[in-house]
């Protein structure tokens, strides 16, 4: 299926949760959705027989700067061999997104990055602990008005 | 049994464990976990009631550094530490991204030159995924025969770039430098040197009752969980899903030679086991020095650095591309704000992803499987904490 | 031997004295040479070196040099360890490896003890080093090394069972325990040698006694207990400098008796295979310490080829596979000797 009839469809099942559709003038055409329907629409994506959305590429947090967070959902059909993008938007100062990690299991380990770099909290995730970083600092190291704190327990940072 | 009363073991996701159960640490040094991977085993005597992974040891946040580069092109070498056993198909991955970013098209010259390279780094990458897993599991020769050949790859890729590791060769537009004369006969002599070696490696190691009874029905991955994992590479294919970036989601020139992905068929126990995902790597081996030597008697002449930009400057926008590395689907998020310095770089790893199905395919083994498990996946740990 | 040694020495407590260290002369430059030879065996077969610069030609003081280096290392023993166990545990693993050596006749005149029970001295004594493997492990406190002693404990008590029985099946034939007798048997050409009697059970029984033996002094494939990509080194973990050098040093001991045993009771000991010519006690020693060699050769040749067993599959085969098999032999022996 084009984008155009992937976004015409999710569309068609949930109207007013869709914000944006951009598919010409841009590389990657994507589909901007509000956060409270995520849920629905990642089950809608993966479950329904036209789409069959079972592959979850890749999950990025962003920082876009302004005072808000994102998150950009890749994903892919392994059966139609089609994909679709998802983008989310939130403030930065109540940054929940609901999380995906029941719909796609790969999504645990990169809502828990996108957690620990960005700042992102996901709702209802299984196990939300930092990954990458020790798990009692503090900050975000990907926002892009992080500090590099001076001390960590005792040992000093700033190299 | 009776009640017995609870200890203070806690493990550190908090779940508390019995006094029947041990809490034992692979720790971030330790011989098998190819690299700085830390692993909870949760064990009752001898068999493993969990496993919970701790990764970030080897975290550099190259992210971050990439943000502040002032060239798409400074962020080659941060991408080459991404995947060290695999850096040409990092690099491949990183510059298709920014060159559809930007729309520019490369010279025929320089996508053969990418795909030789990207294939001969395959076969280097499988070549150490291969021995160091013979090697955890105990047979100690086949691991110095396969890195006696990695060595003639290495001294191709010297000839070529003068790096044998870590290259930033491929950049964006192009190549840094173009191939050496007489590298194509010492390509093509490889090539002829080499199939034979495949042969004494599935001798040695492959058939070996000893080898496929640790191996064998170990870690068995179902393919509908892979797929809800986002396994990718030989770990997807072992479990027996028919799915090749290369020929699936197209990119360069692939399409123009003649090969086949390699799908585990459950010859010496389920579908989906360690031997079928060592197998597939041993098998692509094979099917990597066909591309090369079909492109070898392909290759055009022409520039290599003619479509350098000066001044890379994409428009605003992001994309997302995917190339098939060695250990799997290797992706690239850019976004572009417009500047000379990318906005966001984030690199979807194979092994990142891989790894996270450890929980789920090792419960109900013993540790010498996990072994034998975190092996097969082919882990290299600068790619999973980037 | 021991006539002379009387007739030199006043009080027995010297001959026996001297007698216990007779062996030794032989186990000093052996475990110099086999540890440089494991090198110099497995490099070849790995398509490599091994050590060429250390004394100039090949580096043959590769193991002097290192032995040096062992002796002048600090010996660390963990805060939290056992000390007293610490420190007994690789000296009772040498000692079980080295009395071993008390009753194998090196040659028709040299024996250390000619005792009537010489094999079932040899099976009841290599099982200290069960004991010296556990102490090691549980004194270090730190669990891999436990799992590494615990493993060995399970693999020598289950591989005793194969070795006791193959020994049995050439009790059988040779009617006596003594090893020396074993050896006078069997003099003669190399048709004598046990291992070509009541073919093909005696052969049978000497593979699985080889089998079962490389599981006794702890071989790929069965190393499990000090298996280097899986246990860093298993019991041997917390052990540095001298006490280090005693387990490796215990190790080779074993490696060697287990071969002489195995020279001994199926491959004519000291005898010559050609009958009279280049036979005596001199040329006896030479022939006797050539098939040792022999054997540890190709317990070297195993280490570098296979892979190594789980331990569960360890299990299998011993009790399941090689215990079976032996009993055949010994059945087979039995009925071939009746009828």
């Amino acid at each position: 299926m084009t984008p155009q009839e992937i976004s015409d469809k999710l569309k068609t099942q949930f109207p007013d949760s869709i914000l944006e559709i951009k598919i010409e003038g841009v590389v990657d055409p994507y589909i901007k959705v509000a956060p409270e329907y995520l849920k629905d629409i990642s089950v809608y994506l993966r479950d329904n027989v036209d789409l069959q959305f079972d592959y979850l590429m890749c999950l990025s947090g962003m920082d876009y700067g302004k005072g808000t967070l994102g998150v950009v959902y890749n994903i892919f059909s392994m059966k139609k061999k089609h994909k679709v993008n998802l983008k989310i938007e939130v403030p930065k100062d109540k940054a929940e997104v609901p999380s995906v990690a029941l719909v796609w299991q790969t999504a645990n380990w990169h809502e828990r990055e996108a957690y620990d770099l960005v700042g992102i909290k996901f709702l209802d995730h299984p196990d939300l602990r930092r990954i990458m970083m020790p798990d009692d600092w503090e900050g975000h190291p990907l926002q892009k008005d992080y500090k590099v704190p001076e001390l960590y327990q005792g040992m000093k940072v700033p190299y | 049994m009776t009640e017995l009363p609870t200890t203070q073991t806690k493990t550190s996701t908090g779940r508390s464990v019995r006094t029947e159960e041990m809490v034992l640490n692979m720790g971030p040094q330790h011989p098998s976990t190819h690299g700085v991977l830390r692993l909870e085993l949760v064990v009752d005597g001898e068999i493993v009631i969990d496993v919970i992974p701790h990764i970030g040891y080897l975290h550099r946040c190259f992210e971050k550094h990439a943000e502040k580069m002032t060239n798409y092109q400074q962020v080659i070498p941060y991408v080459d530490r991404m995947d060290y056993c695999a850096a040409m198909n990092m690099d491949f991955g990183y510059v298709l991204a920014v060159e559809k970013l930007l729309g520019i098209k490369v010279p025929e010259r320089v996508e053969y030159i990418r795909v030789i390279m990207a294939e001969l780094q395959r076969i280097a990458s499988h070549l150490i995924a291969a021995g160091t897993y013979g090697l955890d599991i105990g047979a100690f020769t086949p691991f110095l025969y396969m890195f006696r050949d990695r060595e003639r790859i290495l001294d191709l890729f010297e000839m070529t770039c003068g790096a044998r590791l870590l290259y930033n060769y491929m950049w964006i537009g192009g190549l840094s430098h173009d191939l050496s004369p007489g590298f194509i006969d010492k390509a093509k002599d490889f090539c002829k040197y080499f199939r034979p070696k495949i042969k004494e490696y599935n001798d040695l190691l492959s058939y070996n009752e000893i080898f496929i009874k640790r191996t064998a029905n170990v870690g068995v991955l179902p393919a509908d969980v892979a797929i809800a994992y986002a396994c990718s590479g030989p770990v997807l294919r072992g479990s027996g899903v028919n799915f090749d970036l290369r020929r699936d989601d197209p990119y360069s020139i692939y399409h123009r030679f003649e090969w086949e992905p390699q799908v585990g068929m459950g010859e010496m126990g389920k579908v989906g086991d360690c031997w079928d995902r060592y197998m597939v790597r041993i098998r692509e081996m094979e099917q990597s020095t066909n591309i090369v030597e079909q492109a070898l008697n392909q290759i055009p002449d022409g520039e290599v650095t003619s479509a350098i930009p000066k001044r890379i400057r994409p428009n605003p926008g992001d994309v997302y591309v995917r190339t098939e590395s060695a250990r799997g689907e290797i992706g690239f998020y850019v976004v572009s704000d417009g500047s000379g310095s990318p906005y966001r770089v984030k690199g979807r790893s194979p092994c990142f992803v891989n790894l996270s199905v450890i929980p789920e395919i090792s419960r109900g083994h013993m540790i010498a499987d996990i072994v034998a498990i975190a092996g097969s996946l082919d882990i290299v740990l600068g790619e999973v904490d980037r | 031997m021991e006539q002379l040694l009387r007739n030199i020495l006043d009080h027995d407590i010297f001959v026996y004295g001297v007698m216990a260290i007779v062996p030794l002369v032989w186990i000093i430059p052996y475990a110099l040479v086999v540890i440089y030879l494991e090198r110099k065996v497995s490099a070849h077969m790995q398509d490599r070196l091994g050590p060429m610069r250390t004394g100039g030609w090949h580096g043959w003081a590769q193991t002097i040099a290192d032995m040096l280096k062992l002796l002048q290392k600090e010996d660390i023993i963990p805060s939290a360890a056992d000390r007293k166990l610490h420190t007994l545990a690789p000296y009772l693993m040498f000692i079980g490896a080295y009395t071993v050596y008390a009753v194998i006749p090196f040659s028709s005149s040299y024996v250390g003890s000619n005792i009537n029970i010489g094999l079932f001295y040899i099976i009841a004594v290599s099982s200290i080093t069960v004991v010296a493997i556990l102490m090691a492990g549980w004194s270090s406190n730190n669990k891999w090394s436990l799992f590494g002693a615990m493993r060995s404990v399970a693999q020598i008590v289950s591989y005793e069972i194969p070795t006791v029985l193959a020994i049995l099946a050439v009790v059988m034939i040779a009617g006596t325990l003594n090893l020396q007798e074993i050896n006078q048997m069997q003099t003669g050409w190399f048709w004598n040698w046990f291992i070509f009697k009541k073919f093909p059970f005696i052969f049978v029984a000497f593979v699985i006694y080889f089998v079962a033996s490389l599981a006794e002094t702890n071989r790929t494939p069965f190393d499990i207990p000090e298996a280097e990509s899986e246990l860093v080194a298993g019991y041997i973990t917390e052990y540095s400098g001298m006490k280090f050098a005693m387990f490796m040093l215990a190790e080779f001991v074993n490696m060697f008796a287990v071969s002489a045993i195995a020279a001994t009771i199926f491959f004519g000991g000291w005898n010559s295979p050609f009958g009279g010519f280049l036979s005596g006690p001199i040329w006896g020693v030479f022939w006797f310490l050539t098939k040792g060699m022999f054997f540890v050769f190709i317990q070297m040749w195993l280490r570098w080829t296979l892979p190594r067993l789980r331990v569960d599959q360890l299990m299998y085969v011993s009790w399941k596979v090689l215990t079976p098999w032996a009993f055949a032999c010994i059945i087979g022996v039995g009925l071939w000797m009746m009828l």
